[in-house]
């Protein structure tokens, strides 16, 4: 009998597994003939980066998703937790990168009690690269994975087909030239925590000025021995514009034309408060 | 290569192709920027924002798309940059022929007539280029005149173009147009309120444009002359 890993619902039937391409085809012929067009995958435009310094990792990225050329999330967290040892961030196509970090990540937990250590950078990369590899580049997710096990800091960067590098700095996305360009200007090896942390923030800046793909804030990731620092907003590197007029409208501008009360009744169980932009 | 899928009526489908594609030249490129003009009572302002961009890049942060034709008349230009400068340059030619051939400057109304023709005589290889012309008319009253690429064009009292025109114009319709509302009081324009709400739209706009930014530049036109203010925008 086969002592085998426990992994969380995925037939490993071998091969490509492309189940839902028929039902897709089938929706989106239904889809046009109402006339409307099917919701397009937002990608996250982005400027992602990682440095390796002398006692960890540092992570950075921007916090704009983009539909099309439309901004649509301002602050949106792209980087994402894998353990607590290791963090990921992800461009590419936003619900991509979100949903394939996840399932590493629960299946990386799995895997962990069943191990009883602390799980390895090169275990994430490994599951990430078999999983995109096995999607044949169609899942758009291109990721710069970072952490510190026991064998030090570790940095890889993994591309939407599946191939991965292991590297010292890496950067990924729409603005990773502009990012790139400033680490090959500025890198040298075991870094002190606050260069580093300076270097990564000014590479995601210039991906932020320099590419309309990636705005507003900078996010970053320290990782090392025992400790993560999660600094989101790290730097707000550009704050909205103040309006000057009132566009606030009084009660009763909005005509109403008719209207039928439905009294439910509820009972309060739980009350949660989610803040929200309504500047 | 290619993947295929079997359709509904059990033939072979074809469904996503990632062989090579041949790409022909195309002599259009979209350089991005929103304008955007308001008439008042006695005055017309004509705004854009100064970022001048190609696909994900910044060409320039201080190119404005406004330009000065007569004391009485500024037109904001948009889309394809190289039409913009050509347009501009041949509607310059115009107004030097006509007032040097009827001894007067062009009235807005003309210019905005003459455009009209130049566009169309392109009408089989249009000017990508989206104008918007404010000025004075004949009375001193202030006139926007709106364009498509192709020449047709209307009298109004406001409009919006370029990339952002989509998210500015419903806003003016409802504070300049009173549109959808009730019980509000159709106050006229003046001309602090027009600049107030040109600044605070081009503000919105650059939240969630990305081809918008960098400055706002707005040309007050007044029977007094042209007068130019610029305005700082998001520069991400």
């Amino acid at each position: 009998r086969k002592m085998a890993t426990l992994s969380v619902c995925q037939p490993q039937l071998g091969g490509f597994s492309f189940e839902n391409c028929k039902r897709n085809a089938v929706l989106e012929a239904e889809v046009t003939k109402l006339g409307c067009n099917i919701p397009s995958a937002r990608k996250t435009g982005t400027t992602i980066c990682g440095v390796v310094f002398k006692d960890g990792i540092v992570l950075g990225a921007d916090t704009r998703a983009t539909e099309g050329m439309i901004v649509a999330d301002k602050n949106c967290s792209k980087i994402h937790y894998i353990s607590p040892n290791i963090y990921c961030c992800g461009a590419g196509t936003a619900a991509d990168t979100e949903m394939t970090t996840q399932i590493i990540s629960s299946n990386l937990e799995l895997h962990s009690l069943s191990t009883s250590r602390l799980p390895r950078v090169a275990t994430a990369n490994r599951m990430l690269k078999q999983m995109l590899f096995r999607y044949q580049g169609h899942i758009g997710a291109a990721l710069v994975l970072g952490g510190v096990d026991c064998n030090g800091p570790h940095l890889y960067s993994i591309y939407p087909h599946g191939s991965t590098d292991k590297l010292p700095y890496v950067t990924m996305g729409s603005g990773s030239l502009a990012a790139m360009a400033v680490f090959e200007d500025r890198y040298k090896q075991d870094m002190e925590e606050e260069d580093a942390k300076r270097l990564v923030r000014d590479a995601i800046a210039a991906g932020i000025f320099n590419d309309l793909g990636s705005g507003s804030n900078i996010d970053l990731c320290v990782i090392t021995k025992g400790r993560v620092d999660y600094l989101r907003p790290h730097d707000m590197a550009n704050k909205k514009g103040v309006r000057t007029g009132n566009y606030k409208y009084k009660q009763g501008t909005t005509g109403v034309l008719t209207k039928s009360v439905i009294k439910l009744d509820l009972e309060v169980v739980e009350e949660t408060v989610q803040t929200m932009d309504t500047s | 290569m290619f993947t295929q899928v079997y359709g509904d009526n059990g033939k072979m489908k074809e469904y996503h192709y990632t062989g090579p594609v041949e790409h022909r030249f195309s002599p259009y490129s979209f350089n991005g920027g929103t304008v955007l003009a308001v008439a008042g009572e006695d005055f017309a302002i004509v705004a854009s924002d100064t970022r001048l961009s190609e696909g994900y890049s910044i060409h320039s942060r201080d190119s404005p798309k406004c330009y000065k034709l007569t004391n009485t008349t500024v037109i904001g230009c948009s889309g394809f940059h190289g039409d913009c400068l050509t347009l501009t340059k041949i509607i310059d030619a115009r107004l030097k022929m006509y007032k040097h051939s009827n001894n007067k400057s062009m009235t807005s109304g003309a210019i905005a007539a003459t455009l009209s023709t130049i566009l169309y005589g392109r009408r089989f290889f249009p000017y990508y280029v989206y104008n918007i012309i404010g000025g004075l008319d004949e009375e001193g009253k202030g006139a926007v005149y709106s364009f498509d690429p192709v020449g047709s064009y209307q009298r109004g009292t406001y409009k919006a173009g370029g990339s952002a025109s989509a998210m500015l114009q419903p806003l003016l319709d409802n504070q300049i147009g009173f549109k959808n509302m009730e019980g509000v009081q159709h106050l006229p324009l003046n001309q602090e309120k027009a600049v107030q709400l040109v600044k605070d739209v081009f503000i919105s706009a650059a939240e969630r444009d990305v081809y918008t930014g960098d400055a706002l530049r707005i040309c007050i036109v007044t029977k007094e002359g042209i007068k130019e203010e610029t305005v700082p925008l998001r520069k991400d």
